[in-house]
């Protein structure tokens, strides 16, 4: 299995950090109540098949990238930025 | 309904053995039986791997439930009990979880007996080594927590890991060894042979053991369990327990429900066979590796997670050379060992490394889930408390802490401080 950041193209699997499901992007507000803050932090949609999910390129350009890949399979369908780019990058 | 199907009785002994060696072991009879579902049960347990197979026994064993069914999609023991590292032990810290390992390796003492199956339980010891000032420290403080739990903790210095154990590479750079914990009842067992006895202890006592047949739907009425449709038809039950290890949030989702599980992989690894070489199991933390040597010869050996979410049963090779290189540098002597093959299992990884053994949202439908990389050891203390539960509806006095809730309530359960991330445990 090796990721192809948008910035770096392909890498070995080393070189990133996995963090989890994409679900953690999705922070609830500070007032929310309870049931959100721990839906957020452990309950998993955990799906055999496809999933998106969150890797940091610790060992390359620093960035969070949202994965698309199958969990049976190791496929790797799609691999973006989480952060939009700055300035003219494209 | 009709009398209870009977299972296969054949008591297993030494004479036994003998008498059929004499005879061409002609005399030998299938050790369960291979029933058709019936169209409804008192009790179903989804799942037929060794905590399932557990729960069925002890549902039968301690609370006289006889007319229950454990629906395996695969065959008996296809999971992670035919495919582990096999270590037991009882080494536990926090309150919660320090007397349910107790109480499991308790019931690990008495098991061949109580089984009349062979599962060659070998308590050779468990020796965690140290390599700092500050982890001898937490390993003393561990050991307390042991005795204090009523169980065997010893903290050995250099010396006495160098006496047990010579052949450590005492003088790495990295992770120079300052000692060890010993725990003289822990040790090993054999893995297939756990479901094996289980399988047959409860088919004798009546339980249908129905293979290759998947829980496709969990049917619910007002809130509650009334039964399962499977590839093999619908079967009706008021209690339905999910006993389904990595594929948890599948069989759970059916229901409805959302679990606090991400599905992990952990690799472990096997050599040839070699002469008597490594006589406990020996844990290097540090270098998340660990090794014993199985009856059969082999080095058997793994390490971490490979870190991502997975249902492939199959894992990378980063981790494949990871393991290696830390098994090297714990113990240069292994390095001419060929390994013979490797491993994926599917972990169900809860937020806090720690398991639930609990009543779900819906009435009549229990969940037996989020073992890590720690459910061979359980087994029986699993199986026991989920069939407590099942049988009585009210969680088992060393079990109560794994509530499904705990979570949402902020009793957690995290056994290494490692805080909520699934593949940190």
């Amino acid at each position: 299995m090796r990721l192809t950041c948008p910035l770096c193209g392909p890498r070995d699997l080393r070189e990133f950090y996995y963090y989890g499901a994409d679900t953690w992007l999705r922070r609830p507000a500070a007032d929310a109540p309870p049931e959100s803050w721990d839906d957020y932090l452990h309950l998993r949609d955990n799906p055999a098949g496809e999933t998106r999910d969150l890797w940091y390129h610790e060992a390359g350009c620093a960035q969070w990238l949202a994965v698309t890949r199958d969990t049976i399979t190791h496929a790797v369908h799609q691999v973006d930025l989480v952060a939009a780019p700055k300035g003219g990058v494209k | 309904m009709g009398p209870q199907a009977k299972g296969v009785e054949m008591r297993y002994s030494g004479f036994r053995v003998i008498t059929q060696g004499l005879f061409g072991n002609t005399g030998w009879k299938p050790a369960w039986r291979n029933p058709a579902p019936k169209a409804e049960y008192d009790a179903i347990v989804i799942g037929g791997g060794g905590h399932g197979l557990a729960t069925a026994y002890y549902l039968a064993r301690n609370h006289g439930l006889t007319n229950i069914a454990v629906l395996e999609k695969g065959y008996l023991g296809s999971g992670n009990i035919g495919r582990n590292t096999t270590i037991v032990r009882a080494n536990y810290f926090l309150p919660g979880n320090s007397e349910f390992y107790s109480h499991s390796l308790k019931l690990w003492e008495g098991l061949e007996a109580d089984l009349n199956y062979n599962v060659m339980h070998s308590q050779r010891g468990v020796l965690n080594l140290f390599h700092s000032d500050g982890q001898r420290d937490f390993f003393a403080r561990r050991g307390n927590a042991m005795i204090n739990q009523g169980d065997d903790a010893e903290l050995l210095d250099r010396e006495g890991v160098r006496r047990m154990v010579p052949y450590l590479d005492f003088e790495q750079t990295r992770f120079p060894i300052y000692g060890g914990l010993l725990h003289r009842r822990g040790g090993t067992a054999r893995h297939d042979a756990v479901a094996w006895g289980y399988a047959r202890g409860a088919d004798q006592r009546g339980v249908d053991l129905i293979q290759n047949c998947e829980v496709t739907g969990i049917d619910l009425q007002n809130g509650k369990v009334t039964g399962v449709q499977t590839t093999r038809g619908a079967i009706r039950a008021k209690k339905v327990g999910i006993v389904v290890a990595g594929r948890s949030s599948q069989v759970a989702a059916m229901a409805g429900l959302r679990l606090p599980i991400e599905s992990h992989i952990l690799q472990a690894f096997v050599t040839e066979g070699l002469k008597p070489v490594i006589d406990q199991v020996v844990t290097f933390g540090m270098g998340h590796f660990y090794i014993s040597q199985s009856d059969k010869g082999g080095l058997v050996f793994g390490g971490d997670l490979d870190f991502y979410a997975s249902y492939a049963a199959r894992g990378n090779l980063p981790m494949v050379e990871h393991v290696m290189e830390a098994g090297m540098t714990l113990m240069p002597m292994i390095g001419r060992a060929k390994l013979l093959r490797s491993w994926g299992g599917i972990m169900d990884m809860s937020p806090d490394g720690s398991p639930v053994i609990d009543r779900t949202p819906v009435d009549g439908l229990y969940i037996d889930c989020g073992w890590n990389y720690g459910g061979f050891k359980a087994v029986p203390a699993s199986g026991w408390c989920m069939a407590h539960l099942m049988a009585t509806d009210t969680p088992h006095e060393v079990a109560r802490r794994f509530r499904l809730d705990r979570f949402a309530t902020g009793h957690v359960l995290d056994e290494e401080g490692t805080g909520s991330q699934h593949n940190l445990h």
